[in-house]
């Protein structure tokens, strides 16, 4: 069997494309337990705060915060982990604020996505992207 | 490693001035214990100006879980610790509170460890433990980095927290600090190097991600994000010359043990910060 | 995993009617998260705290659902309202089917 040049870069794109693959599974993933959760509505890009590092010194501990005003709950999602799903937290009435910290598991870099539900059955998403570092000895 | 490109590393971080990370912040244990993270260096650490905690070379994110023990992971250990420590063990149907009472009676000792016993030996808290065990107690012996003994020597450790690091080099222990000195200089393993070249040439530069410190031991048993537990003196020796691709000595044999009072002395006059969070 | 789980909690001992307070939780667990594999390549199989709850007087402030991404020795931090003099209960729910719980009492300042 021989390649010509075409062939070899035709290739080439179907391996790239491949490569790919997994990425957009991981992104499909999470956009579908967005969808899962708020039921395909419209999410504004107000009204919730995400805090996590930018740079995170090791992705087996990464301390994040979510503030939601208003919530009754918010989900977080990890797009990179190989399972997206992190944590979904559900104020009950004696909640004084509907935010939380935590401590989560990070892959590798990735987005790590909030969404609240209102209590007006609205929603809200914040995104913050996190470098992981891989250590030289510490890691 | 070419010995060239490490002078030119440090050249290097010499040109960029010493700027140690958070080199301004202060470590103050839930809003009153202060502790001392940088001194002048021991006369006997003759390479170093300044001495550092290892905290001061940690991302803000890791520095704030030491700050409060309520945030710092190693305490769900040292409660542990503090179990195992009221809880008899053994034949002679003793527990380490029957004889020593309230944990608090060992403030100091761990500033002190590793020391020269009376029989003219070097001696680590580690060992002091398992002796209690095996000698009084009539129970087994833990091996040396288990996690019953990491936790039980982390709150022994936690006793002396904030007490400066003051081991005794001099008579009885000047000839095993200076077998500790001598391997300390030595290089070792496949990539030719020894603890020298990264933690005395190079601290405060970055290898790859990560922020190399002095290798102060000043904290240990330490909380490392990376595994999630205490980790010993010994365990990070042996995880350094891992990565080195050396073969790791022994765990309680006589290297680590002249090491590991080596590697304190250089800490002299830093506070006992244990149990320290680190990556 | 039932073996060493140690709850810890941090709430004030008194507060005001109405006052908002801040609670960590902190529970010692692996949260053994499915990806890994022991030294013979085999799956080490899921074993996390998959709920943690915190209720006053019997009245719910947070039902958190957890998933593998929560790390080791998971940790919560959050806000409470308290208005009158009563018991925090914590509950944790192991995989294995085990509950883990805890009690603080508030009283009146």
């Amino acid at each position: 069997m021989e390649f010509s040049r075409r062939d070899t870069f035709a290739l080439g794109l179907g391996a790239a494309a491949l490569a790919f693959l997994p990425m957009r599974a991981y992104a499909s993933a999470t956009d579908d337990l967005i969808a899962e959760f708020t039921g395909g509505a419209d999410m504004a890009e107000t009204g919730i705060t995400l805090t996590a590092p930018e740079i995170a010194e090791n992705g087996n501990t990464v301390p994040i915060s979510v503030a939601a005003p208003g919530a009754v709950s918010i989900l977080i999602l990890a797009s990179g982990n190989p399972t997206p799903p992190v944590a979904t937290f559900n104020f009950g009435p004696l909640a004084a604020a509907q935010e939380a910290s935590t401590r989560i598991r990070l892959a590798g870099t990735q987005d790590v996505i909030a969404v609240a539900k209102m209590a007006d059955g609205t929603f809200a998403r914040a995104t913050s992207i996190v470098k992981v570092t891989i250590g030289g000895c510490g890691g | 490693m070419n010995t060239k490109l490490l002078q030119t590393v440090a050249a290097l971080s010499l040109l960029a001035g010493v700027a140690v990370a958070g080199e301004d912040a202060t470590l103050i244990i839930n809003d009153e214990e202060t502790m001392v993270t940088e001194a002048a260096a021991p006369a006997h650490a003759e390479n170093l100006d300044r001495i550092y905690s290892g905290w001061v070379f940690r991302a803000d994110e890791t520095q704030v879980l030491q700050m409060d023990d309520f945030d710092n992971p190693a305490f769900v250990f040292t409660d542990q610790g503090q179990d195992l420590y009221d809880t008899v063990d053994g034949t002679a149907g003793e527990s380490c509170a029957n004889c020593h009472g309230d944990v608090d009676s060992f403030a100091g000792l761990t500033a002190q460890m590793p020391r020269v016993n009376s029989d003219g030996e070097l001696e680590t808290l580690t060992e002091l433990v398992n002796n209690c065990r095996t000698e009084r107690m009539g129970a087994e012996a833990w091996k040396y980095s288990a996690s019953q003994m990491t936790a039980v020597t982390a709150l022994i450790g936690l006793q002396s927290r904030g007490m400066p690091v003051d081991v005794a080099i001099d008579g009885a222990a000047a000839p095993y600090w200076e077998r500790g000195k001598e391997l300390y200089y030595t290089r070792v393993g496949q990539l030719d190097m020894s603890c020298s070249n990264c933690h005395e040439d190079n601290y405060d530069v970055m290898i790859r991600a990560d922020h190399l410190s002095q290798g102060q031991t000043n904290g240990f048993p330490t909380y490392r994000l990376k595994n999630a537990k205490l980790n010993s003196r010994h365990g990070r020796f042996k995880g350094c010359m891992k990565n080195i691709r050396a073969t790791p000595f022994k765990e309680g044999g006589d290297e680590f043990k002249a090491l590991e009072l080596y590697v304190a002395s250089r800490g002299n006059g830093l506070s006992v910060e244990t149990p320290s969070v680190r990556n | 995993m039932a073996s060493g789980v140690k709850p810890r909690v941090k709430v004030p001992k008194t507060a005001s009617a109405g006052d908002a307070i801040t609670i960590k939780t902190l529970i010692s667990h692996k949260m053994e998260s499915g990806q890994r594999k022991d030294k013979e390549g085999n799956p080490i199989p899921r074993s996390i705290i998959n709920r943690f709850t915190c209720d006053f007087n019997g009245q719910n402030v947070l039902d958190v659902t957890m998933e593998p991404a929560i790390s080791t020795n998971p940790y919560f931090q959050f806000q409470a309202l308290v208005p009158e003099a009563g018991d925090f209960v914590f509950t944790w729910y192991d995989d294995d089917g085990e509950v883990y719980d805890a009690k603080k009492s508030v009283k009146m300042a």
